[in-house]
């Protein structure tokens, strides 16, 4: 690890670090009742004592993020494809993939609750519905965004449409696909986990937002605050993923992740 | 001259793009051969536009353009291939050099080991035998240009199509480079149509230089360059290429003279 890289993963660290031990002092001298603001010891002990449930539950959020990520990525760049295929499919359809952007998640998602038998399938549908445009957007422009010059040369040597596809417009668009993908995978988390909210009122989910519905209920501000630390966790966990992902398939080549010009 | 045997014939081509810009009045231009053609002019005179038509890239409004006696997007059936060196390097930023310079080859579906071997032989043309395994950004400008020239050498080209290739760099690698392609030009036989913004790299490599003027974009003038030294470091600072380059120069100066009477 070079130094610049233990600096990115250090001073975060000690960020947090230092508003953790804020917040413990806070609450310890001037006696905060725990069912205000609980102090970051007891939410980790509630984390290890419910275990059990909040892990399971971390589980089924996690399939359910995952889940929906998968599927945005496969439909957002089928779509991307058929866009950039003819300029009458995307003038057609282009307006509906932004009304998917726009239209608010928790205004469909009871509709997709009671459309969908199994609740599984309906929370990855809503996380899809969330997480899909920024594949599609990204995908679209990187498959367009092609150097002339490459394209000329590729015409010049009577490359095919699958030649030119595979070697020219597909590398070309990954960099794009990337930037997209790490922020479908934060939305999807997002989706995922309204949805539920949505629907753990219907008593159907079982996830991290059914943790924190039913925890609220109880009034047990520290089982609150437990899942809320397991979502935010997998939410910069994810999104790290996806960085290393991006820096793996790119690394070599691409400006975006290498450090030196 | 007899367009049959020329290389490139070009018959009262124009163009006028589909925005009504009218690019390039009817140019008649032959191109013999074993000839090393440079295209000179101001921005916009047309330079690329007409580059473009020779290469397929582009077709002609009106008239006619061959190249080897056909027309030049009918050249997959020839044996004889034209290549094309762009302004940038336009190599693919994911592949390894080799690869770049594959490419052509890959395209055409000539299998791994001959075209390995060729790939070999291209960069060793330009010095670029040791950057094979080298991603471009790795390499200089200079380096990057080699390795596009490289590319454009290794489908064995008869027809070699320049537009500003080494425009973006420095006139110490820009002289070198000249003195490289004027080697690959001798040793291979090569027929080369070369644009340039620059009088002096139109001397110093063409056989003939066929002036251009803009606004509109026209051809003005032909000019031979046979000088009777040999084109070195020497020949940069003889009388003769001072007087080759100031009659290039008037030649320029006179078309925008022209072209500012007509505005006034
Ligand atoms: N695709 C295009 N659509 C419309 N007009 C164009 C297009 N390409 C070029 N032109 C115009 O045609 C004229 C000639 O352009 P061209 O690129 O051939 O000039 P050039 O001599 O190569 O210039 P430069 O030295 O700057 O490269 C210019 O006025 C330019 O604006
Ligand atoms: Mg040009």
């Amino acid at each position: 690890m070079t130094r610049d890289q233990g600096q990115r993963l250090l001073l975060p660290l000690f960020v947090a670090l230092v508003i953790v031990g804020l917040w413990q002092w806070w609450v310890t001298a001037y006696d905060i009742p725990q069912f205000l603001v609980p102090s970051p010891l007891v939410v980790a002990q509630t984390l290890v004592m419910d275990w059990s449930l909040l892990g399971a539950a971390l589980l089924v959020t996690l399939k359910v993020t995952f889940l929906a990520l998968f599927c945005s990525v496969l439909l957002g760049v089928t779509i991307a494809f058929a866009f950039v295929q003819s300029k009458w499919i995307e003038t057609a359809f282009f307006p509906y993939a932004v009304l998917l952007q726009v239209t608010p998640i928790v205004a469909i998602a009871p509709l997709i609750i009671i459309w969908v038998k199994s609740p599984t399938a309906s929370l990855v549908i809503c996380a899809t519905l969330v997480a899909l445009f920024p594949i599609i957007a990204n995908t679209t422009l990187g498959l367009r965004s092609v150097n002339r010059g490459l394209q000329s040369l590729f015409k010049m040597n009577r490359a095919t449409r699958w030649q030119t596809l595979v070697r020219l417009r597909i590398p070309s668009a990954l960099p794009y696909f990337f930037g997209g993908l790490r922020i479908s995978s934060g939305l999807a988390l997002i989706g995922a986990v309204v949805a539920e909210f949505v629907a753990g009122t219907g008593g159907t989910g079982t996830g991290l937002a059914y943790q924190i519905l039913q925890a609220g209920y109880q009034l047990n501000i520290p089982r609150m605050f437990a899942a809320l630390v397991l979502i935010t966790l997998t939410g910069v966990t994810l999104f790290a993923l996806m960085g290393a992902l991006s820096k793996w398939a790119l690394g070599s080549w691409h400006e975006s992740e290498t450090n030196s010009i | 001259m007899n367009s049959e045997a020329s290389a490139v014939a070009v018959q009262s081509a124009e163009k006028t793009y589909p925005n009504g810009t009218h690019a390039l009045l009817p140019v008649n231009l032959t191109v013999q051969q074993g000839e090393f053609v440079t295209l000179l002019g101001p921005s916009g005179c047309g330079k690329s536009t007409l580059l473009n038509m020779v290469a397929g890239l582009l077709e002609p409004s009106a008239g006619r353009i061959s190249v080897w006696g056909e027309s030049p997007n009918a050249q997959s059936q020839a044996k004889q291939r034209l290549s094309f060196v762009f302004q940038e390097a336009t190599l693919m930023p994911w592949a390894r050099v080799g690869a770049n310079v594959r490419l052509p080859l890959d395209l055409q579906g000539i299998n791994r080991a001959d075209a390995d071997q060729r790939v070999g032989n291209a960069l060793k043309l330009v010095g670029l035998e040791k950057f094979a395994e080298s991603y471009p950004r790795e390499l200089s400008g200079g380096m990057q240009m080699r390795a596009s020239i490289a590319r454009s050498l290794v489908t064995d080209p008869s027809l070699l199509l320049m537009d500003e290739p080494f425009g973006a760099l420095d006139e110490i690698t820009r002289n070198r480079l000249d003195d490289e392609l004027l080697s690959l030009w001798r040793s291979k036989g090569l027929t080369v149509i070369f644009v340039t913004h620059s009088i002096h790299e139109a001397v110093y490599l063409s056989s003939r230089v066929v002036v251009m003027a803009a606004r509109p974009g026209r051809v003005i003038e032909e000019v031979a360059i046979t000088p009777t030294v040999a084109r070195d470091d020497a020949f940069r600072v003889s009388t003769e290429f001072a007087g080759y380059a100031k009659q290039l120069q008037d030649s320029l100066l006179r078309a925008s003279v022209n072209v500012d009477e007509a505005l006034a």
